[in-house]
């Protein structure tokens, strides 16, 4: 097609109305390591892989699963300073809006917020697209939600939902194990399970990383002695 | 005033310019949503300002939440948007009340840059402020039903306005339970 010759600039269209660039952020994101999330009766549940790129890496400084308040958290597929940044942002409007209304902010209006910066920079100059694609887990007044947010800037809500390498795989496997009245701990199973169907190598509470919230809305991302127990009881 | 789950919202109704009587019909008290009510005394374009810019902001609120402003909530909107002038502020003293979760009734006022103050049983605004802070002190009770505290509410009202020269001409009461809104008109001294 003629699309090669369009994916200079990020702010031209394509011939066949695509944003070039924006394709190939989704690329970036498709070679992240996976990541998943999965929306139970009574919570949500997100996790990854945490493949270092050496034995020699202290694996406790990296963490990829952040939480953004009290209630909400998220984690991502794709480039990590990006994520970085977006986190950072994203904390700020929601304690922009706490100090506005005295109130937790809602997930929905995070996420949309969220998605609006990352709309920003596929609409303005000089500017790439943020190479990652966020799920961010919630529990507010309506519930549990999970959010996929894409470097487009479009947003989804989903029951459960994979990123990055392995997606298909993950997704098909989620598709068959999903059911709507899930609970938390069933959620975490599957979650593993999922994880493991991709894995390289011996899957440890070392090698991935869970975070979870439940009913007493606090988000917090499981040690991996806690990922070690859920694994012993996966086998 | 607080009553049981219920309260009461009451203003005179004298526009003035210092001894120049205006109007004798001035609305005070204005409904951001079924349950939540403002009333702004002071600066009469300040209080019309800022009651649009209020509004504004709650309909924005309602558009992108789909849900209505909890009166918590917009007590402190308030007073962030009176901040937000501090050093040229808005020459208005608002008094919020409202319903808010499991018709739990709130009430609050604040000075003029923002600084909230909430109370359990009543709040008062305006140039009688003195006069109303005595009568209502005097004549609450707890756990009021609406039809008891209108009176209440009435007759505070009425005789601290009239020992004011400023304030008067007429009250305008709201009591507001879960279920409905009762607007009276008080006739008193006209003067």
């Amino acid at each position: 097609m003629g699309d090669s010759q369009y994916s200079f600039s990020l702010t031209t269209f394509s011939p066949s109305g695509k944003l070039v660039q924006i394709e190939h952020a989704l690329t970036a994101v498709g070679s992240g390591q996976t990541s998943l999330g999965i929306k139970a009766a009574n919570g949500v549940v997100i996790a990854t892989e945490k493949k270092l790129p050496s034995i020699l890496v202290d694996e406790t400084s990296v963490q990829k699963i952040q939480c953004l308040t009290p209630n909400i958290g998220v984690v991502y597929s794709g480039m990590g300073p990006d994520f970085r940044v977006l986190v950072r942002k994203s904390r700020k409007q929601a304690e922009q809006y706490h100090r506005l209304y005295k109130e937790p902010i809602p997930v929905t209006q995070l996420v949309r917020e969220t998605a609006a910066v990352m709309q920003e920079f596929t609409q303005s100059g000089g500017v790439r697209p943020f190479g990652v694609s966020l799920l961010v887990a919630g529990y507010d007044d309506n519930g549990p939600q999970l959010y996929q947010l894409d470097p487009s800037g479009s947003y989804f809500s989903w029951k459960a939902s994979a990123m990055g390498k392995n997606v298909s795989n993950a997704k098909t496997f989620l598709e068959k194990r999903y059911t709507d009245d899930m609970e938390l701990d069933d959620a975490v199973h599957t979650a593993i399970l999922t994880l493991k169907e991709g894995f390289e190598g011996q899957i440890s509470g070392k090698n991935i990383e869970i975070g979870i919230i439940g009913t007493d809305k606090k988000f917090w991302v499981l040690t991996p002695a806690e990922i070690d127990d859920y694994l012993a009881e996966v086998e | 005033m607080v009553g049981k789950n219920c309260f009461a919202i009451a203003s005179d109704r004298r526009l003035g310019v210092q001894l120049q009587t205006i109007a004798t019909d001035f609305q005070r008290i204005s409904k951001i949503h079924d349950r939540v009510f403002l009333g702004l005394s002071g600066l009469a374009t300040d209080a019309q300002t800022l009651y649009q810019r209020l509004v504004f902001r709650h309909k924005l609120y309602q558009l992108r939440e789909e849900r209505d402003m909890k009166p918590e909530t917009f007590a402190n909107l308030v007073s962030a948007l009176l901040y937000e002038k501090r050093f040229g502020p808005y020459f208005c003293q608002p008094v919020i009340a409202g319903l808010g979760d499991e018709d739990k009734p709130f009430i609050c006022t604040m000075d003029s840059i923002g600084a909230k103050e909430l109370a359990k049983d009543f709040v008062v605004a305006g140039t009688a402020s003195e006069s109303l802070y005595g009568a209502c002190e005097s004549m609450f009770k707890e756990d009021m039903e609406p039809e008891e505290l209108f009176e209440t509410v009435s007759q505070a009202l009425l005789s601290s306005v009239d020992r004011d020269c400023l304030s008067g001409w007429g009250g305008h009461v709201y009591v507001v339970t879960p279920t409905e809104v009762k607007e009276r008109i008080l006739k008193g001294r006209m003067d």
